[in-house]
């Protein structure tokens, strides 16, 4: 089935933030962000931009009538700057002006009076002056420190990764009014509605209740409206709430570059043990994140790295830090794959450095030291269903590792001007949020009296597919055509508490409500159809619309079955609760169940680098993913595509710039380069590992969203194997992305680095 | 006065000439198919295609339709055009165009922002373009995806290419295009309706400046700001809140500004207002410079290039513009031409005098550009490095025209940008090699000239370091194109 939503995309027709109609006597909001990343706000000269044509009103800290606070997991994020800055572009005031071009125009006329401080942007600065977001955590498995002597080799290093710019293409955005009774409703363009909601109530002073959020479906979000959309969210809000008329705010390009969060730049010391035969038996790594000036899910982010640190290996002996840092950028924040890439990085960093220094291929390595039922992971839940040997070697099979290895040295020895380069890329990712109290989710459901079905949850569409893959559920679970099934907006007041849609788990929490739900009322009209029809219950169903007695039809369908139902006063509705099983995590040791399940796969990757002017291309990316029992092939195809295509994104073009004062340079898509048609590799296979699933998936559907991405980080290492078949001699440092600089600099760089301890056999 | 067909509706805007076709297209008419990403031509969200009359092959008046990103495009270049947007391609509800067709069913929409813009470049490319998988795949090179990874969006060209052979096939296009429903039946009467627009509006340049021209002899007049925009895609993304409060005048599109043509004494000239893709489409220029194609592939995209003049890339004198680096290294030589019709000769290569400071009086427009294409017997090469091999702006670029005979470099020019604060021709360098022996050691010594020529500074497109080097490895990657069998990079290290 494809995107149910697709024939409204394609013609133009589906409607986004900034195109619901505009009510009469609109005013439209711009942001004056702080030009200095770090300072004293003595004071804002608002005269000027006061005066500019159009110009109803400038909104600032004091105009808050409730708490002037957006933090969520740590309260420590103004709304509105209060007597400091801390990042270049934090919000300072809001301009409303009749029209947008106005409101912008009186931007540029505020001037702010701040006292410089001093500006760090740097991670590791942060860690060593205290400046830390949450307390230092650390997981632990078997004993490290003892372990090192078991060790043949050990292998030290230092990996560093960039940060990413989600780069939705709708900016973010909101559409507030005033509501009878003092209330406000607010269109959002966030993946988090309770959490734009929670925060505008407490800006207003209101309760949660006032506070409508509706959203329709986002233009992208990538978790870059996870969190980060409640700012425009709330200031919309309070401009509406304030002024009494429709205020709508919707980020120019430009301000959501330097305004917002990005994916989180790492900095990391690793240092690994291997025994004689290349099992991996210890694992020391420290890992700096720069979270920008304030938590946003900083700390969140942080414990999936920890997570993650270990991929899809089993390492006995391993000691894992992580410092969340204070900077002074804007606050980093969600990205596909929550910090789970970041810490991966890091240990496939490692590999590679021992590979070279012991002169194997990395995939070696890898192959020996794959999860396996029974085993452990350092956050103490035990390795079950555990697909990660299954799925190595169906790739390595079915696309001839041995073989293509060996074309691809032989493309070496002939060519003097380019050079490949092939990389595995095998991943495991766990499927919940990790903070349990999150995994629960509810849906209510509709059938009217034609028959036709309505339903609501906290889901949000975003791209991913998850409006068609609920009506999926919805029509199976009923026995209907899915053309009688609608999913409403997400809203607030039809479905309250909910968790925001992210962490890959939005379909199956949501959905398995909507399965409760649809269920229940399919027991109620069959007990409905059995007194009706004087049947026996037991084996009655509904197939195709057709009410089924013991495989036969009954004399009943749907509509018929529905509407009796109604004239009878049986409920057409119902509400259902859902919350994951079996999921604990006790933070004081570390230790518990956190996931439902984990997702597998595995890449193979091959790039060519031009050697003469440091270019390359991503050839081929040819991977065998873990989709369980997929019931939207399609959907889960293009999710792992385009996570793929992100990933490799991340690693090699996209290249976040912040200048020592902590300014954004890369602040412009002419700046900042994400993957156009032609920078995807030619070929990308995507094969379905048939595997059972898992019964805490969507009708056994794994989660599909953010896992693909982290096969990205295959060509960081595919590139990397090109380089050093021209120069076996470099090392470059562990630093992605690795770009066209990046790469002509190690072809190009001094002959002489440090030797290795052993060289490589091969240059692959 | 402004007028233009929007879809099948003729409309008579009053807004300001200099303001942008999107913002029209949204909030006055709420066509709301039609997106914003970025405003700066680089996401192709807000794809449109733009019809225009030209003489087919025969003689007969059709309408050429081209996508362009319309956050660059002036409302004033709408003028006497037909625009589509997404709404204007709709069927009736419950049907979808082909290109529609091939999306939906390839998976090609995620979250759908930059959706029309995908089918507004693909049924342009139905229009007109050749039915290969190459050319279906150009036609969406400067439309950005975020979700699907583009793999979705190949295999729906390739679903419209097999289909397009078909199209070549029928006996006339327009009419097989209606009928397979790729565009509505409106389309078969653009071209009289343009036709007769064109009839009324000729002439008249006034309405298209979204007022009135300055009176250049009334010493009285303060004249307003005037901005003289070509295709829109620098002036717009730099400062369009200005442009949009300015008098403009509009150059795009004029007959007597948009030329190629071969002089009598060999020369090629070339109008002002020629665009990228007029000069990449051009039979005569492709004859003189047989990689032309692959070399302005790497100028942008192709909504960009539809829009983007010649005149515009020199005048708008940034240190990596694509075509000024082309142009620099075929010593072209510009026309300018004062308010009083008076016309001089400059060498392009006089044009800068400083960062984005040109050696041009106020009153002086650009008209003209010629120059004298590669002779038999010599080379051109264009080279380009950017962060993102397509659509991006150079680290640095460089292109050479090299005459060698008996393994002696006779004659070579050498231009680069990014690595100062103008573009430049590498002059000395240039020189120098004239008259060596093609030789290891006689590109070494060049590389390292040419190292005293430049200035380059670190910025986000690299530091100052990686552009030294890189120019060393264009200037390498010249002569190893041309001339592999004298040269090996082995080599030159």
């Amino acid at each position: 089935m494809h995107n149910l939503d697709a024939a409204g995309h394609v013609r133009g027709e589906s409607q986004y933030l900034d195109d619901i109609p505009t009510q009469r006597g609109t005013l439209h909001a711009a942001v004056f962000g702080s030009p200095l990343a770090h300072g004293v706000l003595d004071g804002l000269s608002l005269q000027a931009a006061r005066r500019a044509p159009g110009v109803v009103r400038i909104l600032t800290a004091e105009d808050i009538p409730g708490e002037n606070q957006i933090g969520g997991i740590v309260p420590d994020e103004p709304l509105l700057a209060e007597g400091h800055v801390h990042f270049q572009g934090q919000p300072v005031a809001l301009v409303l002006a009749e029209t947008e071009a106005q409101a912008r125009a009186a931007v540029k006329l505020i001037e702010a009076d701040i006292t410089p401080l001093p500006v760090i942007t740097d991670p590791r600065v942060a860690q060593a002056q205290g400046e830390l977001i949450v307390p230092p955590r650390t997981f632990r498995l078997g004993d490290p420190a003892t372990a090192w002597a078991d060790c043949a080799h050990i292998i030290e290093g230092t990996a560093e990764n960039g940060g990413q710019e989600h780069l939705y293409i709708e900016t973010q955005g909101a559409y507030a009014y005033p509501t009878d009774g003092g209330g406000v409703r607010v269109h959002s363009s966030t993946q988090g509605p309770t959490a734009v909601q929670r925060h505008t109530a407490r800006v207003l002073g209101l309760g949660m209740h006032k506070v409508e959020i509706d959203v329709v479906r986002l233009g992208g979000g990538f978790g870059g409206k996870e969190d980060q959309a409640t700012t425009w969210g709330a200031l919309a809000a309070l401009a509406a709430h304030v002024l009494k008329k429709p205020v709508k705010l919707v980020l120019p390009r430009h301000d959501d570059l330097r305004m917002t969060g990005k994916r989180h730049p790492y900095s990391s010391d690793f240092k690994l043990g291997l025994s004689a035969d290349l099992k991996l038996l210890a694992y020391e790594v420290t890992f700096y994140q720069n979270a920008g000036a304030a938590a946003d899910l900083s700390p969140a982010v942080l414990e999936r790295t920890l997570f993650h640190a270990c991929n899809t290996y089993f390492i006995p002996n391993v000691r894992a830090t992580a410092y969340s840092c204070r900077t002074n950028l804007p606050p980093n924040t969600a990205f596909r794959g929550f910090g789970g890439p970041q810490g991966m990085f890091v240990i496939e960093s490692a590999i590679a450095q021992a590979a070279e220094q012991l002169g194997v291929p990395a995939y070696e390595i890898q192959r020996r030291n794959l999860l396996a039922d029974g085993q452990v992971f350092p956050y103490g839940q035990r390795v079950a269903d555990c697909n990660a040997g299954l799925s190595w070697q169906t790739a390595e099979q079915k696309f001839e590792l041995a073989g293509w290895q060996t074309e691809v040295d032989a493309f070496n020895a002939q060519n003097a001007t380019k050079k490949r380069g092939l990389a595995v890329m095998p991943i495991c990712f766990g499927i919940s949020f990790t903070k349990t109290a999150m995994n629960q989710a509810r849906a209510l459901v509709h059938i009217y009296t034609d028959g036709s079905v309505g339903i609501s949850t906290g889901a949000v569409e975003m791209g991913q597919g998850v409006n068609t893959k609920m009506i999926q559920v919805a029509a199976r679970t009923l026995g209907i055509n899915p053309n009688r099934v609608r999913i409403e907006a997400t809203n607030t007041t039809r479905v309250a508490n909910t968790s925001p849609s992210a962490a890959s788990a939005t379909a199956d929490l949501n959905g398995k409500a909507v399965e409760l739900a649809c269920r229940e009322l399919r027991a109620r009209l069959m007990r409905h159809a059995a007194d009706e029809l004087k049947l026996e219950y037991e084996g009655l169903e509904i197939r195709d619309e057709q009410v089924l007695a013991a495989g036969k039809p009954a004399e009943t369908d749907w509509e018929k079955l529905v509407s009796s139902a109604y004239w009878k006063r049986v409920s057409l509705t119902e509400n259902a609760h859902y919350a994951t099983p079996d999921l604990w995590f006790d933070q004081t040791e570390e230790k518990g169940h956190p996931f439902a399940y984990h997702v597998y796969g595995t890449a193979l990757v091959q790039a060519t680098v031009d050697v003469v002017r440091g270019t390359y291309d991503v050839d081929a990316v040819r991977l065998v993913h873990d989709f369980g029992q997929s019931f939207t092939p399609g959907i889960d195809r293009g999710q792992i595509e385009g996570g793929l295509v992100q990933g490799l994104g991340w690693m090699t073009m996209e290249e976040l710039i912040y200048n020592e004062q902590g300014r954004l340079l890369s602040n412009a898509l002419s700046t900042y380069k994400v993957p156009d048609l032609y920078s995807v590799p030619a070929v990308v296979d995507v094969e379905f590992l048939e595997t059972p699933g898992h019964p805490n998936a969507i009708l056994r559907a794994k989660a599909v969203g953010e896992p693909p991405l982290m096969y990205g980080l295959g060509a960081y290492f595919a590139i990397r194997n090109a380089v050093r078949a021209f120069r076996p001699d470099v090392r470059p440092a562990f630093s992605a992305p690795i770009t066209p600089e990046k790469v002509l600099t190690s072809l190009y760089a001094p002959a002489a680095v440090p030797a290795p301890r052993h060289e490589p056999a091969t240059t692959s | 006065m402004l007028q233009f067909y929007l879809n099948d509706q003729l409309v008579r805007p009053a807004h300001p000439a200099g303001s942008t076709l999107l913002d029209y297209i949204r909030y006055q008419q709420h066509l709301t198919g039609t997106k914003i990403g970025c405003r700066e031509g680089d996401c192709g969200a807000c794809t449109v295609l733009v019809g225009e009359l030209r003489p087919d092959a025969e003689g007969q008046p059709v309408v050429r339709y081209q996508s362009m990103t319309s956050c660059l495009t002036p409302l004033g270049n709408a003028h006497g055009r037909h625009i589509v947007t997404v709404e204007g391609l709709s069927q009736a509800a419950g049907q979808l165009t082909p290109v529609q067709q091939a999306i939906v069913a390839e998976g090609g929409t995620q979250c759908g922002f930059c959706t029309p813009g995908f089918v507004m470049s693909m049924t342009g490319h139905c229009l007109h373009g050749a039915a290969t998988p190459e050319a279906a795949r150009a036609s969406i090179d400067g439309n950005i995806c975020r979700c699907t990874g583009y793999k979705s969006l190949e295999r729906a060209t390739d679903r419209l290419t097999a289909e397009l052979l078909t199209r070549d096939a029928a006996p006339k296009r327009l009419p097989w295009l209606v009928q397979q429903g790729y565009v509505p039946a409106y389309f078969e009467r653009m071209a009289a309706r343009l036709a007769e627009l064109r009839r009324e509006t000729v002439a008249d340049v006034a309405a298209r400046t979204g007022g009135h021209l300055p009176d250049a002899n009334d010493p009285a007049v303060t004249p307003p700001l005037t901005y003289l925009l070509g295709g829109g895609t620098d002036l717009l993304v730099q400062r369009a809140d200005d442009v949009l409060a300015a008098e403009v005048q509009l150059l795009y599109g004029h007959a007597e500004r948009c030329f190629i043509r071969e002089q009598a004494d060999g020369r090629i000239s070339l109008g002002a207002a020629t665009t990228v893709e007029d000069l990449r489409s051009s039979e005569l220029l492709l004859g003189r410079f047989p990689r032309l194609r692959q070399h302005l592939k790497l100028v942008s995209s192709t909504p960009i290039r539809n829009m983007a003049t010649v005149a515009g890339n020199f005048v708008n004198a940034s240190p990596i513009g694509d075509l000024t680096i082309f142009f620099l290294a075929l010593d072209a030589r510009l026309t300018l031409q004062n308010a009083a019709g008076e016309q001089r000769q400059l060498p392009l290569r006089e044009l800068y005098r400083g960062y984005k400071q040109l050696n041009r009086q106020p009153d002086e427009q650009l008209v003209e550009i010629s120059f004298l294409p590669p002779a038999e017997g010599e080379v051109f090469n264009f080279e380009k490095v950017s962060k993102r091999t397509h659509l991006d702006i150079a680290s640095v670029n460089a292109a050479a025209r090299l005459r060698v005979h008996d393994a002696v470099i006779q004659e070579a020019h050498l231009s680069a940008g990014g690595v100062g604060p103008t573009p430049l021709y590498l002059r000395r360098t240039s020189e120098w090699l004239s008259g060596q022996p093609l030789t290891p050691e006689t590109l070494r010594a060049a590389g390292e000239l040419a190292q005293q020529e430049i200035s380059p500074i670190s910025d986000a497109r690299g530091t100052a370091e990686y552009k030294r080097l890189l120019l060393r490895q264009l200037l390498y990657a010249h002569f190893l194109e041309h001339f592999p069998q004298q040269l090996t990079l082995a080599e030159l290290l």
